[in-house]
């Protein structure tokens, strides 16, 4: 599984500023913190090759004419010469370093590129929700890294980063799940158990925003930044009629065997635990899925129920069912513990990280069942409510102050000390559930049970012949080799430490790991 | 989800959860507490006064976005 975060950036010394100019500065500002640290450059082409955000789970190609121009994820933006000289920045060592770059393949097995206009982090590929937590926080110390060189290099105004899902106005932008599902599971089976579990875990993993409707017609206060955006039940598009369930089938590795889920209907999480929950129950509910064991609690209305809950931070919203039934949707969430712990249970118990999703999920609903308020160290939105509600009873503010569109902005807020979130954290009224060092350590280096190892470790290893590298290639560029070598790593749960550390660890030089890796003494590692 | 399953497939028993430890913050109780919490509240406050950016209507009228996905 793995997580995308689009952030949100203004700069607001230029207020008129292009959203691509500045998504670009972020990304040529982490490319240059790492030329200045490590001595080399992660700046990668990208390879396109495999991409295909056109093609529908359901069977069928959209054609390019028909696509909104936004779908086009294939190809990378362009920018103007002007726009290519507000972007650059030193140091400039060599003429190579002149080049504005687009997308960098970090030496974690991240990607962090200008998507659209806004700068995007997708974490390397991890097998757990706690991993998916330590490199979803490690994307917000890489941006935290630019944001901070760009505010002290000469000539360039300060960047602002935020990592939430809308400005209120109109527009709203993802934060992804991609999860790693059998190809064998039927996708109409995954859509209908999926849809009433999409439609009520914000209760959990809601971030909370200021504001009804995608317009912000309404004051008041929701569980959910995205929930208004969403139009459609099942569809392919991302950017506009959002669906509850994404039909993308691009899935970045052996098409036969797999798809991956690409879940747009997540919120960004800066609290641990709503992040910890929000994969991990979603992992859970597709292995039942898997193993035909998921309830389908189906929703008579699910994109209008999604907005009902979202606006309900009582949680007494109750939810009419295709059957007849009225229920809330903690309700829902509990019929899915239920059956993901009958699950477990039958299978002789998880591993840890599972019987803890499981008990962390349990005791959740009850907490929110009691008092929402309780869970303000574990909740995103309860964090947010609570700060909220503190300021309308010391203040006597209405939900249309502008002072309470500050704070769920400033909630988001990727500098720590600005951003309400941080200071929550720093006063130890955020739950942690990964320590600071350890997300460190996870912005350098990546995860070492998938494929993100190999790709991380021949990005930190052969910064010079590693000229290009997507989710299921990497590219080499080789004195001795007229043409370009390009490895496949199309097995997302080969290439890993246990596999490939050792050929890494062999070999001197690019040459030597790619000859060994042909077919040298070593049988065939990641492809 | 597939990988997550493979690492479900009972290597340890269910009991060993020491990744996480009790959600539930302790419920407050008395009075002295609800004066601390109090004091907690307005202390809270008077420091995210003095980070809250100093125009707020104008700056949240300044926070455009261009649509993502």
């Amino acid at each position: 599984m793995g997580t995308e975060t689009e952030y949100g950036i203004i700069a607001p010394g230029i207020p008129d500023a292009n959203a691509t100019v500045l998504s670009t500065q972020v990304v040529n500002a982490y490319a240059a913190t790492l030329r200045e640290g490590l001595g080399n450059l992660a700046g990668t082409r990208w390879d396109y090759t495999d991409e295909a955000p056109l093609s529908d789970a359901r069977g069928w190609q959209l054609g390019r004419a028909a696509a909104d121009p936004s779908q086009l994820t294939d190809q990378p933006p362009v920018l103007t010469a002007e726009q290519v000289a507000m972007v650059d920045q030193g140091p400039i060592d060599s003429p190579e370093d002149t080049a504005v770059l687009m997308n960098l393949v970090l030496g974690n097995g991240a990607r962090l590129y200008v998507d659209h206009a806004h700068p995007e982090y997708s974490s390397p590929e991890v097998t757990s929700p706690l991993d998916a937590v330590r490199w979803d926080r490690a994307g917000d110390v890489v941006v935290q890294c630019a944001m901070e060189r760009i505010a002290r290099t000469p000539g360039f105004s300060p960047v602002i980063l935020y990592k939430n899902n809308t400005d209120s106005k109109s527009v709203s932008y993802g934060s992804h799940e991609n999860y790693l599902v059998p190809r064998s599971v039927p996708f109409g089976k995954i859509a209908a158990a999926l849809i009433p579990f999409f439609v009520t875990r914000q209760v959990i993993c809601g971030a909370g925003r200021v504001g009804i409707g995608a317009l912000n017609q309404s004051p008041g206060f929701q569980l959910s930044q995205r929930a208004d955006f969403f139009e459609n039940e099942v569809g392919l598009e991302t950017t506009v009629r959002r669906p509850i369930i994404n039909t993308r089938d691009e899935p970045h590795a052996v098409a036969e065997k797999y798809r991956r889920l690409h879940v747009i209907i997540g919120d960004a999480n800066l609290s641990e635990v709503s992040n910890f929950l929000k994969l991990g129950t979603t992992s859970l509910v597709l292995a039942l899925i898997e193993n035909e064991l998921a309830p389908i609690p189906e929703i008579a209305e699910p994109v209008r129920e999604l907005q009902a809950v979202s606006h309900d931070p009582s949680l007494r919203h109750l939810v009419t069912l295709a059957d007849g039934r009225r229920v809330t949707a903690l309700d829902v969430q509990e019929i899915y513990l239920e059956a993901a712990r009958s699950a477990v249970d039958l299978q002789g118990g998880g591993d840890e990280q599972t019987a803890a999703v499981l008990r962390r999920w349990e005791s959740l609903i009850s907490t929110l069942r009691t008092d929402p308020m309780d869970a303000a160290q574990q909740l995103d939105w309860v964090a947010k409510l609570k700060v909220l509600e503190a300021y309308r009873d010391r203040d006597s503010l209405e939900w249309k102050d502008p002072r309470l569109a500050l704070i769920d902005l400033q909630y988001a807020d990727l500098r720590p000390a600005k951003g309400i979130h941080y200071r929550l954290a720093a006063r130890g009224a955020m739950e942690r559930l990964v320590s600071e060092e350890d997300v460190l350590a996870a912005a350098s280096n990546p995860p070492r049970d998938t494929r993100a190892y190999f790709r991380g470790r021949c990005i930190s290893s052969f910064p010079k012949e590693v000229v290009g590298a997507s989710w299921d290639s990497i590219i080499f560029e080789l004195p001795s080799q007229r043409r370009l070598q390009r490895i496949q790593t199309r097995e997302p749960l080969r290439g890993t430490a246990a596999l490939t550390e050792r050929l890494f660890d062999g070999s001197r030089t690019a040459e030597e790991f790619v000859s060994r890796l042909q077919g040298g003494p070593e049988p065939s590692m990641a492809p | 989800m597939a990988t997550q399953d493979q690492r479900n497939t009972g290597s340890r028993p269910q009991e060993q959860d020491e990744v996480a430890p009790d959600p539930t913050p302790a419920p407050a109780a008395g009075q002295s507490q609800d004066t601390s919490q109090t004091e907690g509240v307005d202390d809270l406050l008077d420091e995210i006064d003095g980070v809250l950016e100093s125009n707020a209507e104008e700056f949240v009228r300044g926070f455009v976005q261009k649509g993502g996905q």
